[in-house]
């Protein structure tokens, strides 16, 4: 305390010793504070500016199409064009479905879409999983050749494969549009690089808990690369829920048409574009993927971020 | 309870060969840790025993049982990971009775099982969380308890706690050993810490190259080792070695070609006085470690720099200091670092000035 005292008396004349200097030095202190929080304030703003710009231009076409899919034929004309409609016409949405057998087609959509996830699935997880983990004479010959699949344009390969699948009597069917994509290059390389970033020891712990190998597979690999998983599973089922050239190919009847083909042909039905019903079957072609899209978002985002254990 | 035996293993990766002939009884209900520097080799021989890895050449035996053929689910093996190596989909009740879900233990009894573990190890609370949620210690001990629920012959522990912060590290310490006190089960464990081996172990397998160094207790591994590498290895701070040719003073009487002597630092005397009998050697104090207990000097003398460590006495404030070895604790070893025993000794008079 002596001491402290003895510092605290230590003036010249009156005046405390570098009292003047220290005020300064706090007060360019506060002031590069100040300039830095109004930086970090400014800088918020922006972002969530750019952000809302963002939103902006991903949402409008959807809401163009959700306020056109209601209005008039001729409100769809009006320039400068309304966003909201003064009657929303719901009848559109009937219009758009009884332009052609749309039930059928829904059905179509949803069989084949589905039917590919699954054989999808039964395919590239095995196949993920050997190339990922497994050392066999020719694998990385036999991985070439999965990737070799990816560069190839499907506009190459239709017609030997009308061929084959006319040959054994499968155009028209579910079947015929199924069994091409009965495995997806993409995705057996998408799941092998998850595969792989799994550690040696899970398994190692695995196999001493006396697991069988499908058992290590479903019970820990799969779970482990469930975001991965989904991912590629929304991918596919968008992939083929849109897809117009595959079956407008291999369909030459009604039987296993699906619904982008059906919403095509709204136009083709009225001569001209009827843009009102268009957009409601347009509508009604993408509820299903964004009702998906809802329901694993979650997953998907997961996809995207590190995850495991240390 | 099970005695694990290796007979003549070798172990080659591609052409590089990491292990060759090497034979090993690890006794029944012993605690035996493998020790070496990194690359050794001890890992790789825990893997061949739990059967992650396949032995080029040789048989292992658990048991009056050859498991050369035996997957590593049926040697009847748990074993412990560096990284936990849990599974991190399920929870905690998950991975503890995982192996029991394989081994088709029904459903009640595995309830009691993991009921009863996880009130051993603390993890009751836990039950129903996800590893991620755990700490270090926590997860620590989930891969313990996914081992012992397993009740197995063996349990096989690598380097279980290098991932563990200092305090929890000596925490566990404790705990290993009790726990294997309470099972009775033989506990292989393998550290590059010679420190954990001399203090968990009741047999110690000192490892280099490859080759088994030295298998014993850990007080005959520390007062008697076999050869240079064990004597360097074990101990802190380790042995001081010396050439023999640098060795000035000491009478030896023995033909033996002695290529290096060496002592404890613990067993040196700073300034004792001259009636104590012993090797004398002199130099400079560089630096002073006081851990309290103990005392640890960095000496500069003419030929190089040795350490002494002192117990509960006064640090040295002296710069030159004379430090006195009993001839009694010096170790001599051969030119191919063997040990030599039985060399008899005694000071030349007067001792040379300058010491070695």
């Amino acid at each position: 305390m002596k001491f402290l005292k003895a510092v605290n008396n230590n003036t010249i004349g009156g005046t405390p010793i570098g009292a003047s200097a220290e005020d300064k030095w706090t007060g360019q202190r506060s002031i590069q504070a100040n300039l830095r929080k109004t930086l970090r304030v400014v800088l918020s703003v922006l972002n969530v500016v750019g952000l809302l710009v963002l939103v902006l231009i991903f949402a409008m076409p959807f809401v163009w199409m959700i306020s056109t899919s209601l209005k008039t034929m001729p409100e769809t004309m009006i320039f400068p064009p309304e966003w909201i409609p003064k009657n929303l016409v719901w009848q559109n949405y009937a219009d758009a479905w009884n332009t052609g057998p749309f039930l059928s087609y829904f059905v179509n959509s949803v069989v084949i879409s589905v039917g590919i996830l699954i054989l999808q699935m039964l395919t590239i997880i095995p196949a993920s999983y050997a190339f990922a983990r497994y050392k066999f004479r020719g694998s990385n010959f036999l991985f070439g050749i999965v990737m070799v699949t990816l560069m190839i344009p499907a506009q190459l390969i239709f017609l030997p494969v009308y061929l084959e699948l006319s040959a054994f009597k499968l155009l028209n069917t579910h079947l015929g549009l199924i069994l091409p994509f009965a495995s997806s290059a993409f995705g057996i390389f998408l799941l092998r690089q998850a595969f792989k970033q799994i550690s040696d020891e899970l398994l190692e712990a695995a196999r001493l808990d006396q697991a069988a190998e499908w058992k290590i597979i479903l019970k820990i690999m799969v779970p482990m690369v469930k975001p991965v998983l989904v991912t590629f599973a929304l991918f596919s089922f968008i992939a083929h829920w849109n897809d117009y050239f595959w079956p407008l190919v291999m369909t030459t009847n009604e039987t296993a048409r699906t619904l982008p083909l059906g919403i095509a042909k709204i136009r083709e039905v009225e001569g001209v574009a009827t843009w009102n019903i268009l957009m409601a079957g347009n509508l009604i072609l993408v509820a299903p993927i964004l009702l998906v899209f809802f329901l694993s978002q979650r997953q998907i985002i997961k996809a995207f971020v590190y995850n495991g254990v240390k | 309870m099970a005695k694990i035996e290796l007979k003549h293993i070798s172990k080659k990766f591609k052409d590089e060969t990491i292990i060759e002939d090497l034979n090993l009884t690890i006794k029944d209900g012993s605690f035996t840790v493998l020790v070496g520097p990194s690359g050794c080799g001890k890992s790789t021989t825990l893997r061949m025993v739990a059967g992650l890895e396949k032995q080029s050449g040789g048989e292992i035996w658990i048991d009056d049982k050859c498991v050369n053929d035996t997957p590593p689910g049926l040697r009847d093996v748990a074993m412990v990971f560096q990284n936990y190596a849990l599974y991190p989909t399920m929870t905690v009740r998950g991975n503890i009775e995982f192996g029991l879900k394989n081994r088709g233990v029904p459903r009640e009894e595995r309830e009691k099982l993991v009921k009863d573990i996880s009130e051993i190890v603390g993890l009751t609370p836990h039950l129903d969380k996800k590893p991620q949620s755990l700490s270090g210690g926590q997860r620590q001990r989930v891969a313990l308890a996914r081992a012992m629920v397993k009740k197995p012959k063996v349990f096989i522990l690598d380097e279980p706690l290098s991932n563990l912060d200092a305090k929890l590290r000596n925490q566990m310490r404790t705990e290993l050993i009790q726990l294997h006190k309470r099972l009775g089960t033989t506990f292989v464990y393998v550290t590059h810490d010679q420190v954990e081996a001399m203090s968990m172990g009741d047999e110690i397998v000192v490892m280099n190259k490859g080759v088994i160094q030295q298998a014993d207790s850990p007080m005959k591994i520390y007062h008697d080792p076999a050869n240079l590498f064990t004597a360097e290895f074990i101990g802190t701070p380790a042995m001081n070695i010396m050439n023999r040719k640098d060795v000035q003073g000491l009478d030896i009487q023995s033909a033996a070609g002695i290529g290096y002597v060496g002592f404890r630092p613990e067993q040196a005397m700073i300034n004792a006085g001259a009636d104590i009998e012993g090797y004398v050697l002199e130099g400079e104090i560089l630096i002073r470690e006081s851990l309290g207990a103990e005392n640890i000097y960095q000496i500069q003398s003419r030929t190089g720099i040795f350490y002494v460590k002192t117990f509960l006495a006064p640090l040295v404030t002296a710069d030159r200091v004379t430090v006195t070895v009993p001839h009694d604790d010096l170790y001599y070893f051969g030119l191919s670092g063997e040990r030599l025993r039985g060399i008899e000794v005694s000071t030349k008079r007067p001792v040379p000035a300058g010491g070695i």
